[in-house]
């Protein structure tokens, strides 16, 4: 008999005000006893309404049962057989949107708590049963493909091709491959060790992984062919931060997301032993209300900083973080000027940030996206008193492939148009994740790598 | 890894080096004006450097520097066979050439380092160059052989009089025009204040004017954003829009003062000594 229990159990995490001054990982994971529990609230039910809501269709009844039957390495095989990243997957997919917003269970009450049982099984493995696996060389049918970008589009792309039998080449422009994963989403969310755990995994099954090289400058996609690569993906991401354009974005203190994360996450700032430079400053306001915004903001608390602004010009109705995120900021002393919006970095006679000026916002009438237009409110001017301002607003795909890549065609806004198997305007040329979408999510980037080997392979077969 | 296969200092002084680096995917196709970017360990920065030369059939670059930070100073360490652990590349734009007759290359300090190849690359086309090379004194002079061999006329400068002409670099390209010297493009590459004087001097007479930035950067590849630099009221980065740039357009104040922003901390780096290691870092 399944287990009734309205409820999930509760996520064992660090306490607030001991977490907002480490990098530790937050969320310390399920024990074995915990993850049977909430296996248990599993219905099984027939027609598996979580499975269609996941991006690369992980059969997760299937694995929830093994959980809860004990086996939790046959609960792992069974994740990994279609999710190339399941420890990634079960701590950054925003399940409440996608596997665990389509749970029968949540109808009355929580969902059964996939992410978390799924992170438990790779965690397990990782712990347990990694060390056992022998390499397997795996026999290869001989023809190449290149990916460029090793984020987690290229990753998937690359761990469902190899497991195809074709020689899988990655191609990173930074030192360290994992792309967004290592760069972007901070530590404390998603443990690097745990990343490249996974990368070291593909690298065992055979996939290739090139860094320092930029496709696009060293190479061109169409040198790649000359090379003897049959087909190529490009993943290479939305890597281009948007800036708000208003007066004073260039003064000392205002970082782009992407900057700031990436000196704390990839360059590691926050250690001592690492030479990366970063300003402890006192007061930050993050501009943005998304994911990338809330690590930024829970970043900065970690660095030092005594006050911690999310300005966003909307109000928390509209805010595109997730809840979880949210929340973890709030009890973090994350402090959120909702409904705020800056139009001005104001400086110094040195040049440094000493304020950011922004107007109050009223929601007015829905506007394209569905949600209410954030109106100013006339006069309302105020300032800010800090002493760094990060931009959270957003990224657009880099241009670097689209413009050295004849006949590959993008849309307005730089996104390279790809049709739903991936397919491209070049033949032999996929491409998938934010360099398509434009800034999304870790899963939905997967599920498109996903789609593009499968496509890849097809495209191959029929030449 | 990328092998260092040459080591040589480059003045009297030794003030400044010389590196051939192994780096094939870099050499195959960068051209005179791009960057490289470093990372000596994994403790280490990302440090932009410009390509002095390239060897396409050893697939080697040569990069010369100046150990002014701990990163440089790290690398000035190593000797050659020794190895660093990354060095990506190119990066940037390479510098434009098309419908040149006649142009002066500017060179200040180390900054001869990167306008020697410009010039190099100009002088190779057929193009007129008259090249400016500026040192403080003697003893900081270099790459006078390989200048010359780049030039149509070379002029080296230093400020106390030690060596070649006394006076500024901005001085002797400001006797030259006035001499009657015509020139399509002035080149600038140096120290952000000899850039933005070089600017500014050749803003009257209206001669285009380039200047090759290295603002801080991380990725090199429009992912940070760092180098951000206003140009023409415009914010453009560095990395992929440049490293050149109108010199008339560029705000040099913001840029010098963006360029001093991790000031504090570079000096506290290179203030501390490991009590282990005496300095240097053992990866």
């Amino acid at each position: 008999m399944p287990d009734m229990s309205p409820e999930k159990n509760p996520m064992p995490e660090q306490e607030a005000n001991v977490r907002n001054k480490n990098f530790l990982e937050v969320a310390k994971g399920y024990d074995a006893d915990t993850a049977k529990s909430e296996a248990a609230r599993c219905l099984n039910c027939k027609n598996r309404p979580c499975t269609a809501g996941c991006p690369v269709n992980v059969r997760i009844p299937e694995f929830i049962a093994k959980i809860a039957e004990g086996e939790f390495e046959q609960a792992y095989q069974i994740i990994s057989y279609t999710n190339s990243l399941p420890a990634v997957c079960g701590r950054v997919c925003p399940q409440e949107s996608q596997c665990e917003g389509k749970c029968v269970r949540g109808v009355k009450g929580e969902p059964v708590a996939v992410g978390r049982l799924e992170r438990f099984a790779a965690d397990y493995h990782r712990e347990n049963s990694a060390k056992e696996e022998a390499a397997v060389t795996r026999e290869t049918n001989g023809r190449r493909v290149a990916i460029v970008g090793s984020g987690p589009a290229g990753l998937t792309c690359a761990g469902d091709l190899v497991r195809l039998g074709y020689e899988v080449t990655v191609f990173e422009a930074f030192h360290k491959a994992g792309g967004v994963l290592v760069y972007g989403i901070p530590e404390f969310r998603l443990p690097k060790a745990i990343v490249q755990g996974e990368i070291d995994k593909l690298i065992e099954s055979g996939v290739k992984i090139v860094t320092n090289a930029i496709v696009g400058k060293a190479i061109s996609v169409d040198e790649l062919f000359e090379e003897g690569y049959e087909a190529v993906f490009i993943g290479s991401g939305a890597g281009l931060p948007q800036f708000l354009n208003i007066p004073g974005e260039n003064l000392l203190g205002v970082y782009s997301a992407n900057e700031y994360l990436t000196r704390i996450n990839l360059m590691k700032a926050y250690l001592p032993e690492y030479d990366t430079p970063i300003k402890k400053a006192k007061r930050v306001a993050v501009v943005g209300g998304g994911n990338v915004a809330m690590d930024a903001a829970r970043c900065a608390k970690r660095m030092g900083a005594d006050e911690v602004y999310i300005v966003y010009r909307r109000s928390l109705e509209e805010l595109p973080a997730r809840r979880e995120e949210v929340h973890h900021a709030q009890e973090e002393g994350v402090v959120f000027k909702l409904l705020n919006n800056p139009i001005a970095v104001l400086g110094n006679e040195e040049g440094y940030v000493r304020g950011l000026e922004c107007l109050h916002m009223e929601l007015g009438e829905p506007d394209e996206s569905g949600r209410r237009r954030p109106v100013e409110i006339k006069g309302s001017n105020f300032v800010l008193d800090v002493d760094a301002v990060i931009i959270a607003i957003g990224t657009s795909p880099n241009p670097l492939i689209k413009s050295t890549t004849e006949g590959l065609e993008a849309n307005r806004k730089g996104c390279i148009i790809a049709d739903q198997n991936a397919a491209t305007s070049r033949k032999g040329v996929f491409a998938g994740g934010d360099a398509v979408t434009g800034a999304a999510t870790v899963i939905l980037a997967m599920g498109a790598g996903k789609t593009a080997a499968e496509s890849i392979d097809k495209y191959l077969k029929s030449k | 890894m990328y092998r260092i296969v040459k080591k040589r200092i480059l003045n009297e002084a030794g003030t400044t080096l010389e590196m051939v680096v192994e780096a094939p995917l870099v050499a195959r196709k960068c051209l005179a004006g791009q960057f490289i970017i470093f990372r000596l360990d994994e403790f280490g920065e990302r440090i932009p450097l410009t390509i002095a030369d390239y060897d396409r059939e050893k697939g080697t670059v040569t990069i010369m520097f100046q150990p002014v930070g701990r990163s440089t100073q790290m690398l000035a360490e190593l000797s050659e066979g020794d190895s660093i652990l990354d060095f990506v590349g190119p990066l940037g734009k390479p510098t434009e050439t098309d419908g040149l007759k006649r142009v002066a290359v500017v060179g200040g300090g180390v900054g001869c380092a990167i306008a020697y190849p410009v010039a190099k690359a100009m002088h190779a086309k057929g193009i007129e160059v008259d090249m400016i090379a500026g040192f403080r004194s003697r003893s900081i002079v270099m790459l006078e052989d390989e200048m010359r061999a780049s030039s149509t006329n070379l002029y080296i400068t230093t400020d106390d009089g030690s060596y070649g002409e006394k006076g500024f670099v901005t001085d002797k390209l400001k006797s030259l025009i006035e001499a009657g010297r015509e020139y399509d493009k002035v080149v600038a590459i140096g120290p952000g204040v000899m850039m933005k004087y070089i600017s500014l001097a050749t803003k009257p007479y209206d001669i285009k004017t380039e200047v090759s930035l290295n603002p801080i950067m991380i990725d090199g590849t429009g992912m940070c954003g760092g180098c951000r630099v206003s140009v023409g009221g415009e914010t453009k980065f560095a990395c992929v829009d440049g490293p050149e740039f109108d010199g008339h357009l560029v705000d040099w104040d913001e840029l010098l003062r963006r360029g001093a922003f991790y000031k504090d901390e570079e000096t506290a780096q290179k203030e501390h000594v490991c009590r282990l290691t005496g300095g240097v870092r053992h990866a």
